[in-house]
């Protein structure tokens, strides 16, 4: 049995004529000058989606990528660049461009490469030929009978079958040398219902690192359309949502959301370092209420956004950022970990070889408190519980972010009452960190569906929490 | 660096492998087949702080095959183009043919809907740039930028991008186009500093021509300036009041309208436009039309992505509905013909008489939004709410900065009632492309 380094070499390097023993003379290679960090970022990647509309799964496709990322880091500066195909002589011409970024030019000689010991948190195959094409979409079409039954006003079912596989390969010239294989699975349904000629969407998903067998079950089918099918009634009968000032509880789960936004960029470390958000300089202060503790952990077993090991090859970890409301850490990735003079904390990662490594959230969450969602109900005499979110965005400059309800009720003196339209919640990242006044006891993880952006780099992330009661937070209502 | 792309030999290249794979899949039995490849070189500096910080060169190369078995298809793509990556992709997309369900309303463009000869709209022109040239741009804008007001106390960077490409287009009813593109730009993005406020802003410049890209001088200064004019916020009162959003943030909503009336947000009962074609949906003062032909422009092309010829083409005239977008495939599910807009529309440009300054005066007392955040359109209903940040105005001139506030309403009564005029302030880096437009009243909702 191989060794997973030794499968994911021989199939990423092997068609291109290379072996692993020839990495150490290419790293070497661009150890040169001034360069003080360089490294090489192979990657093969597979992925496949089946699309549902109209009862009938007529779309679907593959689309297969490989390359390789060649890095020269000098002091805060990097230079780039990448090749599809993986040949010594193409990573030699991207070395060339790369090591450009400096102007010193002695070579340093040798590096040893020493192989990076990996945790098992998924399995490490690829879902992809698992299951039959036949087999994938009879589960699709499975959805569909199974929303057009649940209500008469289900006019539309769209459902999504994504699956990925990737290997990567890191070598660096500090010594790293990692390999991972990353599954990724993800289903989707969206439906959309019709009533007395008003028309509403509800939508739910779910999935994570792990095999098809996992995804695609019975309980997993019956919950999303429970979940798609109720959001949209429950929208057909919705009623304008008030605009202004308010309390706000928020379900557990997927409405973690807002530390994505309100914490987890802000105390990114390359912001950081450069100074530009709103958290910098801030170690050591209150930037939340006390019993706010939020958690940055991608040594989550089989979660969307957990990793064995970064984009750079250092083993993920269960980083804490704010401890009790104090702001005890960022996340880092090498480079800015090495300016700023502290550890890497594993959160390295790049959308693809052909995208540069930055530090990025793995899966985020606040750890629980002690009040019950009911208390927080029961306490606002009237404000918004919002179950269901969008996205959401931050300027980390300012430490202004929104997120957006898609599923929200009124909360009139302490029940829920009529459910609301759609609104975009805005707040200030600290502040509202500090308007936290009930913490809940049923932390829960989303279900598996978070893209993060930065840059114009997509990658994969979880978010969670307990149930939150924010004294003051602005709805963007229309009434 | 535009030296080392040779969009002649990338077309010989990428024209050849079409060709070849067209050929290939009648003989692995396909009935027809459609390839689309691209291939691009560009160049990606930043400079932070007067020095280089990022030299990246990109490479991209791509290649996606569609074949029809009958009414069914299947569809692979690859950036791997060796024989024999092509190869798997072919039987990839074969394979899945084989399983997917017949869809009548995908076919392929036939031979006499095809666009006949492909007219030059120059949208390939050389920067003659090399790294440490860009380099030395990057840090001169981000100099500009930073010396502009003495409140921009720190900078994410100046940048200078360069990127040329070509992009062919070949189906087994005879398609066989190809059209070169370019996109040049430079970018600053600034922090201004007063007291405890701390905010940050960007300015960029983008264009198929380096010669009509804006000065680094005036990149840096509007970045300066934008970044200095948010300083000391204040959150507005909650209240519906009339609302004004500069081209920057109007040209969103001119976009969710085209997706309203596109193919696919119709035949999926998604719009809220569904079923409006003939009515009004805007003020009778406004006309809508896409010119793709414009040489030189950002959104041209000379065909869709199905191979038909784009066309000059109205879709609201006298603010009534006079057409929706589509594809050939949302035309046949619609059971209408393709308006050849497989891709969306090019060039659609929305201006009015009235500068900036007097459309301030006209409003008298509300807010202009200058950036919004988050997504918050649902397109099914029109229901539209979004974070924003701007500028209060009173007495028909600017107050101060407004930040942490939403914006919202429906888009059909904003652009078909509340709609009072739209700016001569049009914004022609984007496609689709539109001056100022100010609304009676949305609800803004702050303290």
């Amino acid at each position: 049995m191989p060794t997973l380094l030794q499968q994911v070499s021989e199939s990423i390097l092997a068609p291109g004529g290379l072996v692993l023993d020839d990495l150490e003379s290419l790293v070497g290679e661009l150890s040169v000058g001034d360069v003080d960090f360089a490294d090489l970022f192979f990657e093969r990647a597979e992925a496949e989606t089946y699309s549902l509309e109209d009862g009938e799964v007529k779309d679907a496709s593959y689309h297969r990528d490989a390359g390789v990322g060649v890095r020269a880091c000098s002091g805060d500066k990097q230079g780039f660049a990448y090749s599809s195909e993986i040949t010594a002589a193409r990573i030699r011409e991207a070395r060339d461009v790369a090591i450009a970024i400096q102007d010193g030019r002695g070579t340093r000689g040798g590096v040893n490469l020493d192989q990076v010991s990996t945790p098992k948190l998924y399995v490490a195959k690829n879902p992809i030929p698992e299951k039959s094409a036949t087999d994938k979409i009879a589960f699709l079409l499975d959805i569909d009978a199974k929303a057009r039954a649940k209500s008469p006003h289900v006019q539309q079912v769209q459902a999504t079958l994504s699956i990925s596989y990737r290997e990567i390969l890191i070598a660096a010239t500090d010594g790293t040398l990692g390999a991972d294989i990353r599954p990724l699975v993800r289903l989707s349904v969206s439906v959309l219902a019709e009533n007395n000629g008003r028309r509403e969407r509800g939508s739910a998903g779910l999935g994570g690192r792990y095999d098809l067998d996992r995804l695609l079950t019975v309980e997993h089918a019956d919950r999303l359309v429970t979940e798609a099918v109720d959001q949209a009634l429950v929208n057909l009968e919705s009623v304008d949502c008030p605009a202004g000032e308010m309390p706000v509880v928020l379900a557990s789960g997927w409405p973690g959301v807002l530390l994505h936004e309100a914490v987890g960029h802000g105390l990114e470390g390359d912001f950081n370092r450069k100074g530009s958000s709103f958290y910098s300089g801030k170690i050591g202060q209150q930037v939340a209420s006390k019993g706010v503790t939020v958690v940055d952990d991608g040594t989550i077993s089989d979660r969307r956004g957990s990793l064995n090991i970064d984009d750079e090859g250092h083993v993920s970890q269960r980083n804490v950022l704010i401890e009790d409301g104090i702001l005890v850490g960022y996340m880092q990735d090498k480079l800015n970990a090495r300016l700023m003079g502290v550890a890497a904390t594993g959160n390295g990662r790049r959308e693809s070889y052909a995208h540069l490594p930055m530090p990025r959230m793995t899966n985020t969450f606040m750890e629980p408190g002690e009040a019950t969602q009911e208390d927080m109900i029961q306490s606002v005499d009237r404000g918004i519980f919002a179950v269901n979110f969008g996205g959401g965005q931050v300027d980390i400059t300012s430490g202004q972010f929104v997120f957006a309800a898609s599923e929200a009720y009124l909360i009139e003196n302490g029940k829920v009452t009529a459910p609301v339209k759609g609104a975009t919640l805005i707040g200030h990242g600290p502040q509202v960190m500090s308007a936290i006044s009930m913490i809940g006891d049923d932390l829960a993880l989303d279900p598996g569906i978070g893209v993060c952006g930065k840059n114009g780099q997509s990658v994969p992330v979880g978010v969670g929490q307990p149930s939150l009661k924010i004294d003051r937070l602005t709805v963007g209502g229309t009434a | 660096m535009s030296a080392k792309f040779n969009p002649q030999q990338e077309k010989n290249r990428l024209e050849e492998l079409t060709t070849r794979i067209l050929e290939q899949s009648k003989r692995v039995g396909a009935d027809a087949c459609e390839v689309a490849a691209s291939a691009s070189v560009g160049l990606d500096v930043q400079a932070r702080l007067g020095q280089p910080e990022k030299l990246e060169m990109t490479r991209d190369q791509s290649l996606s095959i569609t074949v029809f078995l009958g009414e069914s298809r299947g569809s692979a793509s690859t950036t791997d183009l060796s024989d024999e990556a092509l190869h798997s992709t072919l039987e990839a997309a074969l394979a899945i043919a084989k399983v997917t369900a017949p869809d009548p309303a995908a076919v392929l463009a036939s031979h006499d809907q095809i666009i006949q000869s492909v007219p030059n709209l120059e949208l390939d022109h050389p920067w003659d740039i090399d790294a440490k040239q860009a380099l030395e741009l990057a840090i001169e804008v981000e100099s500009f930028g930073r010396q502009a007001d003495s409140r921009i106390t720190n900078s994410e960077g100046g940048s200078v991008s360069s990127t040329r490409g070509i992009s062919v287009h070949g189906s087994t009813e005879g398609l066989l186009v190809s059209q070169p593109t370019s996109i040049h730009g430079m970018s600053c993005v600034l922090l201004a500093e007063d007291g405890e406020s701390r905010e940050r802003s960007y300015a960029y410049t983008q264009s198929r021509h380096p010669d009509q890209l804006w000065s680094a001088e005036l990149v840096g200064r509007e970045a300066a300036e934008k970044t200095v004019a948010r300083l000391n916020p204040r959150k507005c009162q909650t209240a519906e009041v009339p609302v004004l959003f500069i081209p920057e943030t109007a040209s969103g909503l001119l976009s969710s309208f085209v997706s309203a009336i596109s193919g696919g947000s119709l035949y999926r009962k998604s719009s809220y436009l569904l079923d409006r074609l003939g009515t009004d949906v805007f003020p009778s003062w406004v006309s809508l039309a896409e010119n793709p032909l414009i040489p030189g422009a950002m959104g041209s092309s000379a065909y869709d992505s199905d191979g038909l010829p784009t066309r000059q083409q109205a879709f609201v005239t006298d603010g009534v509905l006079s057409s929706y977008v589509l594809s050939l495939y949302s035309a046949n599910r619609l059971g209408l013909q393709s308006t050849h807009n497989a891709g969306g529309v090019r060039n659609l440009f929305f201006k009015g008489e009235k500068d900036f300054k007097t459309l301030v005066s006209e409003m008298g007392r509300g807010l202009i939004v200058t950036e919004l955040m988050g997504q918050g359109v649902n397109l099914v209903n029109g229901d539209y709410s979004r974070g924003a940040s701007g500028f209060w105005v009173e007495n028909g001139e600017i107050a101060y900065p407004v930040h942490e506030v939403t914006v919202a309403s429906n888009l059909d009564r904003m652009l078909k009632q509340d709609l009072v005029a739209v700016g001569s302030d049009i914004d022609l880096r984007r496609s689709i492309a539109t001056g100022s437009m100010l609304f009676e009243k949305m609800m803004v909702a702050g303290s």
